[in-house]
């Protein structure tokens, strides 16, 4: 009983709180008020424990599920998968300054998007673009780590550094190709990071996927403590030190590559997650890497508020998190760099 | 010290291994018998550490093998290397500031398996362990604010949390003060008193004569004599060893009982 009610859990059901209630207002949140109370009703009498009448229930039905549930759903899904990406990968690679991108999978997946939307390509197209670059600069990343050093840890940040530079060349290739009255400014538009762009129906569908990616991540976690004392030492204590690392990789990639395809380029939150729970938990990867995916959630939740919540025009959620998420870094940074030395 | 008659639990076989083009070891056969502690003597470069990552299963070598029991290493997966032998490492850095009971918890990793959770019993032996080598008090500071002779404690303890009866330590006083390399030793020692086979690479012939009933001398990746501290480490093996001549030799000890 005692763990049951352990300090951990109780931050943990904290965390679900303090979600939930992100995301009760940021469904209220919008042009046609609805409040929260108003919310609570609507989901009780799908549940069939209060009333609406007909025309109130095909309004909030229209409005909630239909436009703001994705961008919640959405919002939640991205977090969860950079901030846990980011949590994993820092272990892996045994450097708490790595972030999701390190390997190539960002550029990789704007590449792609960018280059379905320069042939005209519908939303569907685009998210498997975004998809597929994104897998394959990985892929780049990892082959050079393997020929050029052995898969060593070093070299797969090489190759990942080498991967990012080229899809980002290519990436400008495209926007020189674009038309700029009518392609570019879609281009850099969606390169900022939106979460509007997908309806329920999308983002449901990359709801299995997703979470299956952050659950391998997390499962993990014992394996990349002991990995986190290197590879010899993770070995000796009986890690399957290539499977955990190789597994990462993909379980990350995949749901990165997947959240640039909901959401474009969001970036700061898988960084800075990871830190703040690291803080809050301590380093172990099973508490850290739950706590890290709420909190990535929460922040991108409180980043598309700001974005919708500010002015008239919406701001793309990738402005709001790199401003919100360069202040909050320098406060990680003047907390946490003593065990960095 | 009386020569151990216990059973073989490593028995390696004409080890050969090279970095490139340089062979580092020429066919290297060793036994470990349950209740010895066996110290690994040589020059920087002639192979010491590369032989225990051998008897470790972290290296592959080139020819010759490694049996525990009937069992080759290199047919064994990880975890079931993990359950007979464990590794104490030179002690090093962690980017993260894990607590010394998380690392020592470390050590159950392989009774679980990759998607394993902590036991009740597996929190119980951290416990215990912590408490026989007298670091309990250390439990939850953090392994990267700790001294090295408290780490390379930290790290002892994490290999008999493992479960295995053969210890492979590597120069395990190199960086530890004169109180704690001595707290340590003895601590080595009693361990082989209960049946744990205690492998260390050491530079110091004095640590081996203190605490091992057995010593290994390798020179140029061959072993250049085996047997107990008394009868080998003569004035003369060690001049050969580590080529001194008999006034450094001389000069050097003088003063070390």
């Amino acid at each position: 009983m005692s763990h049951f009610f352990s300090r951990f859990n109780g931050q943990l059901a904290a965390l679900l709180l303090l979600l939930l209630a992100m995301m009760l207002f940021a469904l209220s949140l919008g042009n046609y008020p609805i409040s929260m109370l108003e919310i609570c009703r609507f989901v009780g009498s799908h549940l069939g424990l209060t009333t609406l009448t007909d025309e109130r229930q095909s309004i909030l039905s229209n409005i909630l599920l239909d436009v703001r549930l994705p961008r919640v759903i959405g919002a939640i899904l991205v977090g969860m998968a950079l901030s846990g990406s980011g949590a994993a990968f820092q272990a892996v690679f045994r450097n708490p300054l790595v972030s999701p991108g390190m390997l190539g999978v960002l550029a990789g997946a704007s590449f792609g998007a960018t280059l379905g939307m320069l042939f005209h390509g519908n939303w569907m197209v685009i998210q498997i673009m975004a998809f597929a670059f994104g897998l394959l600069a990985v892929g780049i990343g990892v082959a050079i780590g393997l020929i050029f050093g052995g898969g060593s840890m070093i070299t797969l940040l090489l190759g990942g550094i080498i991967s990012s530079a080229l899809f980002s060349a290519l990436l400008s290739l495209v926007k020189f190709a674009a038309d700029p009255q009518d392609e570019l400014p879609s281009i850099v538009y969606w390169l900022m990071g939106s979460l509007g762009m997908s309806g329920l129906s999308d983002v449901l569908w990359l709801l299995p996927p997703m979470l299956l990616a952050v659950l391998v991540l997390w499962g993990f976690g014992r394996a990349l403590d002991a990995m986190s004392m290197g590879d010899e030492e993770a070995r000796a204590l009986g890690v399957p030190v290539n499977l955990v690392r190789y597994g990462v990789i993909i379980a990350a990639t995949m749901a990165s590559a997947l959240s640039v395809s909901i959401a474009g380029m969001v970036g700061w939150v898988g960084l800075i997650a990871p830190h703040i729970a690291r803080m809050l938990v301590g380093p172990e990867n099973s508490r850290l890497m739950p706590v890290s995916i709420m909190l990535g959630a929460i922040f991108l939740l409180l980043a598309d508020c700001l974005a919708r919540g500010f002015s008239v025009v919406e701001i793309p959620i990738g402005i709001v998190t790199e401003c919100l998420g360069l202040p909050l870094f320098l406060l990680v940074l003047h907390r946490a760099r003593k065990g960095w030395n | 010290m009386e020569s151990i008659t216990e059973p073989v639990l490593l028995r390696a076989q004409q080890l050969t291994y090279g970095y490139g083009q340089r062979q580092v070891l020429n066919g290297v056969s060793l036994d470990i018998r349950a209740g010895e502690v066996l110290a690994l003597l040589g020059p920087n470069g002639t192979g010491k550490s590369t032989l225990l990552k051998l008897l470790l299963g972290l290296y592959t070598a080139a020819s010759g093998e490694v049996y525990i029991g009937q069992n080759a290493l290199s047919e064994m997966t990880r975890r079931e290397i993990a359950g007979h032998i464990a590794y104490v490492p030179q002690h090093h850095v962690s980017p993260f500031p894990y607590t010394v009971r998380q690392v020592v918890a470390m050590g159950r990793f392989h009774a679980g398996g990759v998607f394993g959770r902590m036991s009740e019993r597996d929190s119980e032996l951290v416990q215990q362990v912590l408490e026989r080598l007298q670091i309990i008090h250390l439990a939850e500071r953090r392994y990267t604010e700790i001294s090295g002779g408290e780490q390379q404690l930290a790290l002892v303890c994490r290999a008999l949390v493992q479960g295995a009866k053969i210890l492979m330590l590597d120069e395990p006083a190199s960086a530890l003060d004169f109180g704690h390399q001595a707290r340590l030793l003895a601590q080595l020692r009693q361990l082989a008193e209960e049946g744990y086979a205690v492998v260390m690479t050491t530079h110091h012939p004095h640590h081996a004569r203190m605490i091992a009933h057995r010593a290994v001398m390798l020179k140029s990746g061959l072993v250049m004599a085996n047997g107990a501290p008394a009868d080998i480490l003569t004035p003369e093996a060690i001049q050969q060893l580590y080529d001194l001549s008999a006034q450094e030799l001389a000069a050097f000890t003088r003063g070390i009982a």
